[in-house]
């Protein structure tokens, strides 16, 4: 019987250690500051996520697009919930092609919730061609297409150094960042201290513009985090129950065999 | 079995005088003779086909909304997650799903190992079982291209070009595979055509499974033959309450997963759409595939690699034949059983391999452990048959059952 | 594990069993239930979708006796500055004559415009404009008649065409949906 436990034990921690272990390169592992959407009751802080959205909007949003993010999505339940009249309005702040129009001509008409969230540029090349040939990635996925996940966006962000270390000699256009892949980055530093400026008066530091703007990344790339967990609760405990039940119908049925 | 069985009410009498179909289920789901003494290592082909019904019903809907499209295929994925209702929950049981299936066809085969399933005169229904494990494996590739992320598409690439290695027509057939003279959507939408169909032919391999399964009826832990009646118990409700049983406990880790880890046993790099010009740094398979993913890397050559890989599975064919015992269960094969479990450890330290990078002592590691997964075979099963004195058997499954009351009555006693 | 003796009594013995196979055997079919839910729930109109059911629609280019046609939720919908004389016309019929009854004003906000869904409540078919014995809309399919209001007239449709919900947001501008 110990065998067997053991075996079992041993491909249980074969799948983990495997998957665990992709997340090994050449980086610095990254920080681990506490999020409030981690483990399997956490949740999105609803502020930090409007902050979140803010900071992607005033610094990110000049280079990187989130194409499968639509305004109607701050709305829904489980994001930063904002207003349906404050999304309206954030959403007209944007331009967007409609047409043809009668004349046959496209025209541009403010942004409505069901758009998606308005891309800074035309197509992958301009894009391209605006940031020294390194395309900035969409972001409405970031942190799930990132091993480190959430951290590994945060630590990224703060992770700019002013001065490369010797020996170490950067391209044009390339930074130095200790999280980043052999230390070096395509994208400079963005993130600084009261680059924005909060709506709820929160204090704009580095790291707390840092934090807001990867948990609304984590809440991008899982719409439905909160959702999950919630249902998934109820069906552990369903089948917890379950499992208590047919373990005494089982019993009972093979009571009378011996076996 | 199923000549005991008469069908009680009028309609039932109506129906099975001219479609027997009642008395063929009540014969083999319900009253079926089965051993009494399966373990709970028996209960995983009743989840294998719960993971093969929930596959086709999950992926079902999920056709109902996927496009198979290279510009479109990426972005229906994340409609499946974002928009659509409960889509979140069909798409991670699907991608979930095919880890927990391939968990429980690995611990199906090495009970089936341990136990000497595969002997005469079940030779059919292992084979039947390892066409099944080819189906498969192909299934769940193909099914993990149709998201077309990087490893989707980069995985595509280098499995396809393992084509190419075949001497002379090697180019001729990956052009013809990807239809394309490199990985694009013409092979995205066969890929999508052949993950669809490929699940019924499983199933219907599967009917054909059980079917050879109930000729001989069950082997059991002691590999002895079982007298009817006296050994054996009815399907239902015995086997039927304790195959849910453990299947509701297999749904309790599966369901940790899919709610509260879902993305664990994918790969990051598979939420980056594909993109032609930049291949990822490392590409590994899904979990499932490393060990053979190792075997492939073991070898230096191109086409011995590939040649090495497709044996690997080949050979499992030939089992029955290789292993020279008259015994079944290695609970009476003291010798083979330490063999056995080396050669569990040597899958498990392929799978480890097959993660890590080819070099150094890693890639030292994987040939000894390739080398040993074939000399298993080959060597080790033939000779053990002849060296090795296997403990006396039991007359009957009563007889060890019986003993082993008996010992736990007397311990009783003693304390 | 007080119950232990009360097991050894024949009676309660074949109770408990029974309750709990019942109960096992209830839970699951309870737990079966609701795993359809999922299954069944990702066919009907996702987010996305829903998110279009609302459409604006411009109303300062159409002139009197003029009729646009937008689409809404994937149907067409008629919407008509109607003339003095069609108004009149709508208002004066007698509610007897009427298969489906149904006053003018109850059918619209303003009495200028007429906003409603182009699909003939016989089959589905779209009802032609300007058309028909009672100078509102004819139905090709098979022949229903509707009025200046809207309302079936004559044929084998039984209803007249479906008001949807829409709100004037200004003198110009309404919402649909």
């Amino acid at each position: 019987m110990m065998k067997r436990i053991n075996i079992f034990a041993l491909m249980i921690t074969f799948l983990f250690t495997t998957s665990f272990a992709f997340a090994e390169g050449e980086m610095h592992a990254p920080m681990e500051p506490d999020w409030s959407f981690q483990g399997p009751l956490g949740k999105f802080d609803r502020a930090e996520l409007q902050r979140g959205f803010q900071v992607y909007t005033e610094v990110c949003a000049s280079c990187h697009s989130m194409d499968l993010v639509s305004y109607r999505n701050l709305v829904q339940e489980g994001g930063p919930e904002f207003s349906e009249k404050q999304a309206k309005a954030m959403a007209a702040m944007f331009e967007v092609e409609a047409g043809p129009d009668a004349d046959g001509e496209m025209f541009m008409r403010p942004a409505i919730l069901s758009d998606k969230f308005v891309s800074p540029w035309k197509n992958e090349q301009e894009g391209r061609i605006s940031n020294g040939g390194a395309y900035p990635p969409d972001l409405s996925v970031m942190v799930k297409a990132r091993s480190g996940g959430a951290d590994y966006v945060y630590s990224l962000l703060l992770g700019y150094e002013d001065e490369a270390p010797e020996g170490v000699t950067l391209d044009d256009g390339v930074y130095y960042n200790i999280y980043a892949k052999n230390q070096k980055i395509a994208m400079p530093q963005v993130i600084y201290e009261d680059g924005v400026e909060y709506t709820d008066g929160t204090m704009a530091t580095e790291v707390q513009m840092a934090k807001d703007v990867t948990a609304f990344l984590a809440w991008s790339a899982e719409p439905k985090l909160e959702e999950r967990k919630r249902i998934g609760f109820k069906v552990l405990v369903y089948l917890i129950i379950l499992s208590f039940l047919l373990y005494f119908t089982n019993k009972r049925i093979w009571r009378d065999t011996s076996h | 079995m199923s000549d005991d069985y008469e069908p009680q009410s009028a309609v039932a009498k109506w129906i099975d005088k001219r479609l027997p179909i009642i008395t063929l289920f009540s014969g083999h789901l319900m009253q079926f003779p089965t051993p009494k003494n399966l373990n709970y290592w028996w209960t995983f082909g009743g989840i294998l086909t719960f993971c093969l019904i929930t596959q086709i019903i999950t992926g079902l809907v999920l056709a109902m909304h996927y496009i198979a499209d290279a510009n479109l295929a990426f972005a229906s994925v994340e409609h499946i997650m974002r928009d659509v209702n409960y889509g979140w929950l069909l798409r991670y049981i699907h991608a979930n799903g095919a880890s927990m299936f391939f968990i429980a066809v690995y611990l199906h085969m090495a009970r089936s190992l341990f136990y000497g399933s595969y002997k005469e005169p079940r030779e059919l229904i292992w084979i039947i079982g390892v066409f099944i494990f080819l189906l498969m494996i192909a299934t769940a590739f193909m099914g993990y291209v149709l998201p077309w992320g990087q490893m989707s598409f980069w995985g595509a690439t280098v499995i396809t070009n393992l084509f190419s290695a075949i001497p002379f027509f090697g180019e001729a057939i990956t052009n013809w595979l990807w239809g394309d003279y490199s990985v694009s959507g013409a092979l995205l939408t066969r890929f999508f055509t052949l993950h669809y169909l490929m699940p019924f032919l499983i199933f219907g391999l599967v009917i054909l499974h059980i079917w050879a399964l109930h000729v001989p009826g069950n082997n059991n832990p002691e590999g002895i033959d079982v007298v009817k009646g006296q050994d054996t118990v009815p399907f239902h409700p015995h086997y039927v309450v304790k195959d849910v049983l453990a299947l509701v406990v297999f749904m309790i880790v599966f369901a940790g997963f899919v709610f509260f880890s879902p993305n664990i046993l994918g790969h990051s790099d598979n939420y980056i759409q594909a993109n032609p010009l930049q291949t990822p740094e490392h590409i590994v398979p899904e979990w499932y595939f490393l060990p053979f993913y190792a075997i492939l890397r073991a070898i230096p050559d191109k086409l011995g690699g590939v040649i090495a890989m497709v044996s690997a599975i080949a050979i499992l064919a030939f089992i029955p034949w290789l292993d020279s015992s008259k015994v079944r269960s290695c609970k009476y094969r003291p010798l083979y059983r330490q063999f056995y479990w080396l050669l569990i450890a040597d899958f498990i330290l392929l799978g480890y391999l097959g993660s890590q990078s080819a070099t150094g002592i890693y890639l030292i590691l994987g040939r000894l452990a390739t080398l040993y997964y074939f000399l298993h075979f080959i060597l080790v099963m033939p000779l053990i048959g002849f060296i090795e004195k296997p403990k006396p058997l039991p007359k009957s499954i009563s007889e060890p059952v019986l003993s082993k009351e008996e010992q736990l009555a007397k311990s009783g006693q003693t304390a | 594990m007080d119950t232990k003796k009360d097991i050894d009594t024949a009676e309660t013995k074949v109770t408990r069993r029974d309750f709990l196979y019942l109960t096992t055997g209830s839970f699951t079919v309870v737990g079966a239930g609701a795993l359809v839910w999922p299954f069944i729930a990702q066919m009907n109109p996702d987010a996305s979708v829903k998110a279009l059911a609302s459409t604006e629609v411009d109303l300062s280019p159409i002139m009197p006796g003029q009729s646009i046609t937008i689409l809404w939720r994937g149907k067409p919908v008629f919407v008509r500055r109607r003339t003095e004389e069609e108004i009149a016309e709508a208002q004066a019929v007698e509610q007897t004559d009427l298969p489906d009854p149904e006053t003018d004003e109850t059918r619209v906000q303003k009495p200028e415009w007429l906003v409603m869904v182009g699909v003939c409540t016989h089959l589905g078919c779209i009802p032609l404009g300007n058309k028909g014995e009672y100078n509102g809309w004819f139905c090709p399919c098979h022949g229903s008649h509707y009025d200046t209001s809207g309302r079936i007239r004559k044929g084998p449709a039984p209803k007249n065409l479906e008001i949807p919900s829409y709100v004037f947001l200004d003198d110009n501008t309404i919402k649909i949906g």
